[in-house]
């Protein structure tokens, strides 16, 4: 019997493997996404299950007491998370992903101390790599973390030598890694690459920006997923590698998308620090010159209300006034009113990808209504009203003209075609990337001027005394 | 480099290949949920914990393991349910 267990283990591993495999497919799809999420959290249970059947695992009771909490806390954080907070949640469970993948290696590291072998090579190589990857995902989740939920400020922080030292840190732990192979048995410099690894984490996400976030919390979660590989590396076990790669591909995937969507690479995205540039290099300080056309909310409802069809495109200043409720009801009344309503996504609107579909698919918006960027650009032309909520950058059309905006050749959503623009905004500032927003000096285009969730109840009201 | 580093590597390498086949061509809408079940996925981490935590004794190795598998399964825990959270909301609106 005794002789079967570790085979038995091993087929299990070869189960939940399978499970995350299906369940990935199956999340890729919104018919099946539910299940597949289901599948890969039952693969997740029996390889917890099969790895305490494992005999070198006798600390159960202490171990029971750490599922216990931390399935408490996790079950807690996800049933209180609001949905406007969704970006900060992932951010910070990815760091903890983390930061668990890295004390692996520590714990190990220690454990391989405290033994009177040897520490071999390519064990010592798999813990570096592991606590750099992990140490990198966990700090850098956790600026990306307080950057979301606003303890720090959302705009790139950057200061002089940046670069450099950013260089000199890495070149530090690649010297300090291989004088550690050299000389396994110190753990004072272990210790210390494992500092280095945190503080390079934090600085590589400090300069980056709010409407990078996407990127950055994209290619967190594929760090996330190799760090866990890495991990499966220092304890030698193939469920570790292979849920770790999946995940690192996915949120790879995701990443790439996301830079496409913005048309930069992603090293400009790491280390362009994009508000700055734009400050430089963009075509501002000429808005002395021009007029904007502000409205009121009334106004604005006589245009929607006769409109023929309305196409709403949100952005994060709807995520932060935690307006989507208000901008549901204002699309249900319309099209009560026999006006189409459509709902215009770009894909790196907000924070994190796909950030938009899952506020109005809190409001209940029909997720049929919602408009990928490449579907509804061509129905522009045939659009009375496009009513921008909260969204800058991702509606400029410099990005298709001038060459010298910092966001030139980005892909918008092209709402200067139809053939009216309402845009709710608070104020005259810039967007993210810090350029002026010619739209809004554009003969066809008016402002409603204040907070999205107060102009979109007015709207809504307005509406309804058409 | 041992044979079990090198069969590691080819199961690396082959589960690399397998994720980025299985996650092509995700529409949009399921990007969050996509990245957030991925995210809890990745807890897979709280495997390696058990292990090290493993021994009955206490000493910094297993405390450090104990921390790790708290943090794993909050990850674990909270990523699925949050993206079971999201989905059920995408569901809700197909009967609409």
């Amino acid at each position: 019997m005794i002789d079967f267990l570790p085979t038995g283990i091993q087929l299990t591993y070869l189960v939940a493997a399978s499970l995350f495999i299906v369940g990935l497919k199956q999340l890729g799809s919104p018919a099946t996404a539910r299940n597949g999420n289901l599948l890969a959290a039952v693969g997740m249970l029996l390889a917890v299950v099969a790895t305490l059947l494992d005999q070198q695992v006798l600390n159960y009771e202490m171990i029971l007491v750490g599922l216990v909490i931390g399935s408490l806390i996790g079950a807690i954080a996800a049933q209180k998370v609001a949905m406007t907070d969704m970006p900060q949640m992932v951010g910070l469970l990815n760091g903890l992903g983390g930061a668990a993948s890295a004390l692996v290696a520590v714990a190990e590291f220690w454990r391989l101390m405290g033994s009177s072998q040897a520490i071999p090579i390519d064990a010592n190589i798999s813990m570096l790599l592991d606590v750099f990857i992990g140490g990198v995902t966990f700090t850098g989740s956790m600026v990306a973390f307080a950057k979301l939920q606003g303890l720090i400020s959302g705009s790139p922080i950057t200061f002089p030598l940046q670069q450099p030292i950013n260089i000199l840190l890495l070149v530090g732990f690649v010297v300090g890694s291989a004088y550690l192979i050299a000389t396994p048995e110190n753990l004072p410099l272990f210790l210390a690459l494992v500092g280095v690894s945190l503080l390079l984490g934090v600085l590589f996400v400090i300069p980056i920006g709010g409407g990078d976030m996407p990127v950055v919390i994209s290619l967190l979660n594929s760090l996330s997923g190799i760090a866990a590989s890495a991990a499966g590396f220092v304890v030698m076990n193939n469920m570790l590698i292979i849920a770790g790669a999946l995940v690192g591909a996915s949120g790879l995937i995701l990443t790439q998308i996301m830079c496409k969507a913005m048309n930069r690479s992603l090293v400009s995205v790491l280390f362009g620090a994009f508000g700055k540039a734009g400050v430089a290099g963009g075509s501002t300080g000429t808005q002395g010159d021009k007029a904007v056309r502000s409205i009121d909310a009334e106004e604005g409802a006589m245009m929607l209300g006769y409109a023929r069809s309305v196409v709403i495109v949100p952005g994060y200043g709807m995520a932060v006034a935690q307006a989507q409720h208000s901008v549901r009801e204002l699309g249900d009344q319309l099209e009560r009113m026999g006006v189409e309503v459509k709902y215009a996504i770009h894909p790196v609107a907000g924070r994190m990808p796909g950030h938009m579909n899952v506020l109005l698919a809190e409001a209940n918006v029909p997720y049929p209504q919602l408009y990928d960027m490449d579907d509804i650009n061509p129905q522009f032309d045939q659009t009375d009203v496009a009513l921008i909520i909260g969204a800058n950058d991702v509606v400029n059309p410099a990005a298709r003209h001038d060459s010298a905006s910092p966001i030139y050749g980005m892909p918008i959503l092209e709402v200067d075609k139809a053939k009216q623009t309402i845009v709710i905004k608070r104020g005259m500032s810039t967007g993210f990337a810090g350029v002026d927003n010619e739209l809004f000096y554009k003969a066809k285009t008016t402002m409603l001027f204040g907070s999205a969730k107060d102009v979109v109840a007015k709207l809504v009201s307005e509406v309804k005394q058409l | 480099m041992t044979e079990a580093l090198i069969g590691a590597l080819f199961v690396f390498v082959l589960a690399s290949f397998t994720g980025f086949e299985v996650i092509n061509k995700v529409p949009p809408t399921l990007h969050t949920p996509l990245m957030s079940g991925a995210n809890a996925i990745s807890g897979i981490a709280v495997i390696g914990a058990l292990v090290v935590s493993g021994p009955r004794d206490w000493n910094v190795s297993v405390i450090l393991g104990l921390i790790a598998i708290i943090l794993a399964t909050i990850n674990v825990v909270g990523g699925f349910l949050v993206t079971d959270r999201m989905l059920q909301m995408f569901k809700k609106k197909e009967v609409v």
